[in-house]
């Protein structure tokens, strides 16, 4: 992915509360995530709209972080996602 | 306390079209008359969400021929679970896919017997089902569903596997399970028919992990394999009553889908018995939970708990004892008799016993052990 690509959740994917274990997953065809903190934040960012680019600027701002880092970051874990069928580009 | 299902399997009914010789459902098949109505599984739905599970799979026999199928899909989407539907496609139209669309469903999963259709309406028992299916898979693309398609494999259609995985491309599948049949109930009365050889095997798992690869972030591929060429058992189900449980179509609440082979259990019946009372209390649920259970050689095994000790129906079917290791596990006194089923397969022809209703397949008898 490029720091252009505007990467959504992959059909069939959904993001759900599981209440029964106190955490969030997601949940496709006979699949199931369960996202760390740090995913599932990008994760909830991800509309459809907003670029890599810009997500790692929202999360810059929110954690005062070093923006190009950020972007290192979740590039590589959304590259990991999209090869899972998690997410697509 | 028992960790909660992480899915349901609900068994509709056992009403099908199609007469596949490898059919997951028992021998002794549901009557009509006997399924459970709609408000009753509407609960169970709701049970379900509640204890824990996340997915239900919404399968048969054929569950589009339930016709409250439109309300069970909403019912179990309203409670909140990934709802995914199991089926043939033939009795399906574009328009009642819409609505179910509409109600809530998740995913669809089709089933197909081979990738030419003469060979695929021959295996399915159903002619013109292939062509069907075809049309099906692209109104449920069209519907903007998304689409598996689920391939169980044999010898009788294992040389085609390349052409299924250019199917499952060419339908706009994401994701394609090439499953080897498990041997139980009718596939099981047709187990010398359907045997591969070991080189349609190796071919199989090559074939599949070339795809894996070539088709990587477009095709997820699946792959369950066969039991009788393994050296250790499949951890059956994630474990006895530890991830899964199934609702069938009389209403009896089971830890898989063929526990119902099983003699001198008496399964939970949904009509009087939520699913928590059965998935947490039940006698059934709890025989054969965890790893107190077992016997020599599983009892102390290093992977006691990764596999479980085997498949409890696979035990009982080829040792008439529910309770002993799986026959697939090498570590297994009856080992040998996977081997003698393959030494029969070999010589065997290729004609099937159909599953139809009120047919009761003299099972295979297990060759002596000597």
């Amino acid at each position: 992915m490029r720091p252009d690509t505007v990467p959504r959740l992959a059909r069939g994917m959904k993001l759900r509360e599981d209440k029964a274990r106190a955490q969030w997953v997601v949940l496709g065809p006979e699949r199931m995530f369960v996202p760390d903190e740090i995913a599932l934040e990008v994760i909830r960012l991800l509309d459809g709209t907003s670029s890599l680019a810009a997500i790692a600027d929202t999360l810059a701002a929110r954690y005062t972080a070093p923006r190009e880092e950020i972007l290192a970051d979740i590039t590589t874990m959304l590259d990991d996602l999209a090869a899972k069928g998690v997410v697509t580009a | 306390m028992t960790a909660p299902p992480l899915a349901l399997l609900a068994e509709l009914t056992h009403r099908c079209p199609l007469r596949c010789p490898y059919c997951s459902n028992p021998t002794a098949l549901s009557r009509p008359g006997e399924e459970l109505d709609t408000a009753t599984w509407s609960r169970i739905f709701a049970e379900a969400a509640d204890l824990g599970c996340l997915q239900i799979h919404l399968s048969g026999g054929e569950p589009t021929a339930r016709r409250d199928i439109l309300d069970l899909t909403r019912a179990a989407s309203e409670a909140g679970l990934y709802t995914n539907l199991i089926t043939s496609g033939v009795l399906l139209n574009g328009t009642r896919l819409d609505a179910l669309a509409e109600a809530g469903l998740d995913h669809v999963q089709l089933s197909v017997q081979d990738a030419e259709a003469a060979s695929a309406d021959r295996i399915g028992g159903y002619r013109g089902g292939h062509a069907k299916k075809l049309d099906f898979a692209r109104l449920v693309t069209e519907a903007g569903l998304p689409l598996t398609l689920n391939a169980v494999v044999h010898r009788q259609n294992l040389d085609r596997l390349p052409a299924m995985i250019d199917l499952a491309l060419d339908l706009g599948a994401g994701r394609l399970e090439v499953a080897h049949v498990q041997y139980y109930g009718w596939a099981l009365a047709n187990r010398d028919a359907l045997m591969p050889t070991r080189a349609q095997l190796d071919a199989a798992t090559a074939t599949v992990e070339a795809a894996r690869a070539a088709h990587r972030g477009r095709l997820v591929i699946d792959y369950v394999v066969p039991d009788y060429y393994a050296t250790r058992p499949k951890s059956c189900m994630g474990g006895w009553g530890q991830r899964f449980l199934a609702v069938s179509p009389a209403g009896r609440i089971l830890p898989c889908h063929a526990a119902e082979s099983l003699p001198g259990f008496d399964f939970p019946d949904a009509r009087v018995t939520t699913l928590r009372e059965a998935w947490e209390a039940s006698e059934a649920f709890n025989r054969f939970r965890g790893t107190g259970w077992m016997p020599e050689p599983c009892r102390g095994c290093a992977r006691a708990e990764q596999d479980w000790g085997g498949c409890r129906c696979q035990a009982f079917a080829l040792t008439g004892d529910a309770g002993a290791t799986d026959p697939a596990c090498a570590l297994s006194p009856h080992h040998a008799l996977l081997a003698l089923a393959l030494d029969a397969s070999d010589r065997a022809g290729e004609g099937f016993t159909y599953r139809e209703p009120g047919r009761l397949p003299q099972p295979t008898p297990a060759p002596p052990l000597t």
